[in-house]
């Protein structure tokens, strides 16, 4: 077995990290106050990136993304193409989905942000348990389970909720995976199949490295995820659904040496369930 | 009898002109419930249905247009449903302005009442429809059409036989004889029609001194509405609660003309009644009391938000999780109430949770199936709180591998515990209960295709399914005479826990989480979602069918038991699961 690479960052490009994480779910945050039904898919990411632009963001990760309504849950999802925003019309009640991947001085992001419009009782639901999910993979990354391993245990709390695994319906299958700096020199700004191409460039390369290593950059629940979490920071996007509702976080992993943390606790749905906790 | 002399309130309302003589009883600070007789009755049908129901019911009855001391309108086309349907609403205005109305109806009272049940926003007038032998004439337009569409053999009997069973409505469209039938004798025999072929006493007081006259101006109903309703029938849908009372030995109206029903009723209960079109009422007008009785009751004060407080209730053990869930989510998206258990009592609080999700009533018990008495507790538990219950869905069940010889007493004993005895105390409870209602239901057993398809490492889990399966036959052709059916349901391979909760004979710790772990794998590959069996489950309730092999597999599987015993014996020896 290769070494483990030992974990890259220092506490200044964490930093960097943050601030480029509360800059995304800032924006999110600001589109999420906007929006309101009769807003489309398309008019939804516009406004995304828009924010994002006016907070200085050149790069992207990925293109942004919104779903509105079943599209949440992923619900007849058949090629890749239909996770593009849409001509999806928001209407009163339904749950919608923000994703946004801003690079910040080549400090990735990759978040996501779950709401909702007027009364969703299904969405509150989920809101509320996405919690257990965010403690369980914390929980299970600390005993340095392996990826699979984690994927597993995910599967099964979502078994236990009655809920179902939609990060399954990403490409690859993927609950989530690893972020590092850019260094690319492609154009910035410049995507190609929705990611972006120093993104592209990037993630080839580790893609290549990693594979090199027995090591996956991409987090799934096969094969190739039998190890433990590279040190490093990894992007992890719990997608949980109930029928036509999705809903989920995506935030940044720290994997040290020895141990695990969330970047940030300073975040919408965090806050959220710290808001619940006072009111219960 | 009764009814009439015993504090009876007559007065007269006006319907569009019409003067509709109405009968009151009962304190009109209770519910009301509005009786509305059919062909060639009057309101005195009621009689024994209203003096039961008037102790703790505002009872109102009236003459529908034509019969009794009602008007009698001039013309056919007076006749129209629109008007009988317009009739109702004056009546339940006059005797109930500030709160809907339950309605009970009876033959051409029980049409005439749909019309009025499927009207728009007919939920803010009627809290609750009971009926009985009289279909909604759209809908059953829409049933022919349907079986015209596609003739299956089972479509063209069902044709067949409700066309005989309908002779009279051809007979009524005859110019002169019809009437001329009445008038002529028939109205003077008609006592001994009833006695004879409707098993109902004669008595005096009955029929109605105006039976003649009522029975000819009645005529009009058919030929005002039949064929332009059933020739061109309009999509009627209602969200009132509708209590569906399929009168057993009825000549008139075929039980099968109500399949599908749930397409235009969402919120629909079934019952049953052993009786005929006429004795129902007459000889058991009690029982039919009892049966409004519990359904205005459920239905209390309901809004309609609240859809299921009158829906049908159903028991599902084993409900925390896969098949059993996704059962008791699949009857709560139809407006059932839901009750499920299982031994693991935050699994299935969970699964209430989710009921409750979809706007339906739903309660969690901790209860081991596998322990008699805990379950003969939990069956009264549920009649007490929740009341008899309309569906019981026996599913628990645990998975095991091992040969025959490597399986353990002990193996043996948890296996036949919870797959057998669980379904065993199920039926023996919850079976009884329903019996002793006596208004039917359906039990449904979670078998599997191991039931017929032998597997030497699965001796102990077939050997119980296979039990399962002999019992429910058994047990299917018992409670037949009571309306209550059984249906067998044979999975095959489904993606729940039960691959991560299985037991293998003879593996220590650390093979046994690898064999599960492989299985799991196994399955959940294959993919098949619990909620494809769960509709399968819904579907065998609705249909009375008694057997369903579910997956592919268990269909194929099936099939060749019956084409080869031989080959499947052979294939037996495989060395798989
Ligand atoms: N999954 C399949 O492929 C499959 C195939 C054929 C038949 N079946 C049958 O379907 C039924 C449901 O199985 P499933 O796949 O949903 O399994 P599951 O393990 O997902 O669910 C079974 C539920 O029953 C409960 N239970 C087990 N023993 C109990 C007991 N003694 N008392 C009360 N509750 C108990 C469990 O706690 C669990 O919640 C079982 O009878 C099973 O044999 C399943």
């Amino acid at each position: 077995m290769p070494d483990q690479p030992r974990f890259p960052y220092g506490e200044k490009d964490l930093a960097k990290f943050r601030e480029a994480q509360q800059l995304a779910y800032h924006c999110a945050e600001q589109v999420a106050a906007w929006i309101e039904p009769g807003v489309t898919e398309r008019q939804a990411t516009a406004e995304l990136r828009r924010c994002l632009v006016r907070a200085g963001v050149r790069d992207f990760f990925h293109v942004p993304f919104a779903w509105f309504g079943d599209r949440t849950a992923f619900r007849h999802f058949h090629t890749p193409l239909q996770f593009f925003a849409g001509s999806r019309v928001l209407a009163e009640g339904m749950p919608y989905v923000l994703d946004c991947a801003p690079v910040v001085d080549g400090y990735t992001a990759d978040i996501g942000y779950g709401g909702k419009v007027g009364e969703n009782p299904v969405w509150d639901l989920l809101a509320k348990d996405l919690r257990t999910y965010r403690e369980l993979i914390l929980r299970e990354v600390r005993a340095r389970r392996t990826l699979a391993e984690v994927y597993a245990a995910v599967d099964a709390q979502l078994a236990a909720h009655g809920y179902d695994n939609r990060h399954q319906v990403y490409p690859g299958r993927v609950i989530g995976h690893q972020v590092t700096r850019s260094t690319a020199r492609g154009p910035a700004g410049v995507s190609l199949f929705g990611f972006g191409v120093r993104t592209l460039q990037t993630l080839g390369r580790e893609l290549v490295k990693e594979r090199l290593e027995g090591r996956s950059p991409l987090w799934a629940g096969g094969r190739a995820s039998r190890h433990a979490p590279t040190p490093g920071l990894w992007a992890v996007e719990p997608h949980i659904g109930f029928r036509d509702v999705g809903i989920k976080f995506e935030e940044l992993l720290v994997v040290t040496d020895e141990d695990a943390y969330w970047l940030d606790d300073d975040l919408p749905h965090v806050r959220r369930w710290a808001l619940q906790e006072d009111a219960a | 009898m009764t009814g009439r002399s015993n504090g009876t309130r007559r007065r007269t309302v006006d319907s569009g002109g019409l003067a509709l003589a109405v009968y009151e009883q009962g304190d009109p600070a209770d519910p009301t419930v509005i009786l509305v007789h059919g062909y060639p009755d009057d309101h005195s049908v009621w009689d024994d249905v209203a003096a039961d129901l008037a102790a703790d019911h505002h009872v109102v009855r009236y003459d529908t247009r034509g019969s009794g001391a009602s008007g009698v309108p001039a013309a056919r086309e007076d006749y129209r449903l629109e008007l009988l349907g317009q009739d109702l609403y004056a009546v339940a205005d006059a005797v109930s302005p500030d709160r809907p109305v339950h309605v009970v109806a009876h033959d051409w009272g029980s049409v005439q009442s749909w019309e009025a049940v499927t009207t728009p926003g007919a939920y803010r007038r009627i809290a609750s429809y009971t009926t009985m032998s009289g279909p909604c004439l759209d809908h059953m337009g829409y049933w022919i059409r349907h079986r015209l569409r596609r003739p299956t053999p089972r479509h063209l009997a069902q044709l067949l036989r409700q066309g005989a069973h309908s002779w009279y409505i051809a007979l009524f469209q005859l110019p002169v004889l019809a009437p001329a039938a009445w008038r002529l004798g028939l109205a003077r025999l008609w006592p001994r029609v009833l006695r004879d072929l409707e098993a109902v006493r004669t008595r005096p007081g009955h029929p109605q001194a105006t039976l003649a006259q009522d029975a000819v101006h009645g005529i009009e109903l058919y030929r005002a509405n039949m064929s332009p309703r059933v020739r061109a029938p309009r999509e009627r849908y209602t969200e009132v609660p509708v209590q569906l009372v399929t009168l057993q030995r009825d000549r008139y109206v075929c039980d099968f003309l109500s399949e599908g029903l749930e397409r235009w009723v969402p919120r629909l209960t079934r019952r049953t009644l052993n009786a005929t079109h006429w004795s129902a009422l007459l000889e058991q007008g009690p029982t039919v009391a009892a049966m409004v009785r519990e359904f205005t009751a459920r239905d209390h004060g309901a809004l309609r938000q609240e859809p299921s407080a009158t829906g049908e209730l159903v028991v599902v053990t084993g409900g925390g999780s896969g098949i059993g869930r996704a059962t008791a989510l699949a009857f709560a998206d139809r407006g059932a109430r839901v009750v499920v258990c299982d031994r693991d009592l935050p699994a299935a609080q969970r699964t209430a949770e989710l009921c409750e999700l979809s706007g339906a009533k739903a309660a969690a018990y901790l209860v081991d199936v596998g322990d008699g008495a805990a379950v003969d507790a939990f069956a009264e538990r549920v009649a007490a709180e929740h009341g008899v219950p309309d569906v019981v869905v026996n599913n628990a069940g645990i998975g095991h591998s091992g040969t025959f010889l490597e399986t353990t007493e002990e193996e043996w004993r948890r296996v036949l515990d919870v797959n057998l005895w669980g379904v065993i105390h199920g039926c023996r409870a919850f079976g009884r209960l329903m019996v002793e209602r006596g208004t039917g239901g359906h039990l449904v057993n979670l078998a599997s295709a191991a039931a017929y398809l032998p597997a030497k490492r699965l001796a102990a889990y077939a050997t119980s399914k296979s039990a399962v399966f002999m019992l429910s036959d058994c047990l299917r052709a018992e409670l037949a005479p009571h309306r209550i059916g059984v249906s067998t349901i044979c999975p095959g391979i489904v993606n729940t826990n039960i691959t991560r909760t299985s037991t293998f004979s003879g593996l220590d710790d650390e093979a046994l989480a690898a064999k599960q772990a492989k299985v799991s794998k196994l399955y959940a590959r294959r993919g098949f979602p619990p909620e494809k069996v769960a509709a399968e489950i819904v579907r065998a309730v609705r249909t009375r069918k008694p057997v369903v092999p579910v997956t592919v597999e268990a269909k194929a599987a099936r099939l060749l038991g019956r084409l080869s015993p031989a080959l499947l014996r052979r294939a037996a020896r495989i060395d798989a699961g």
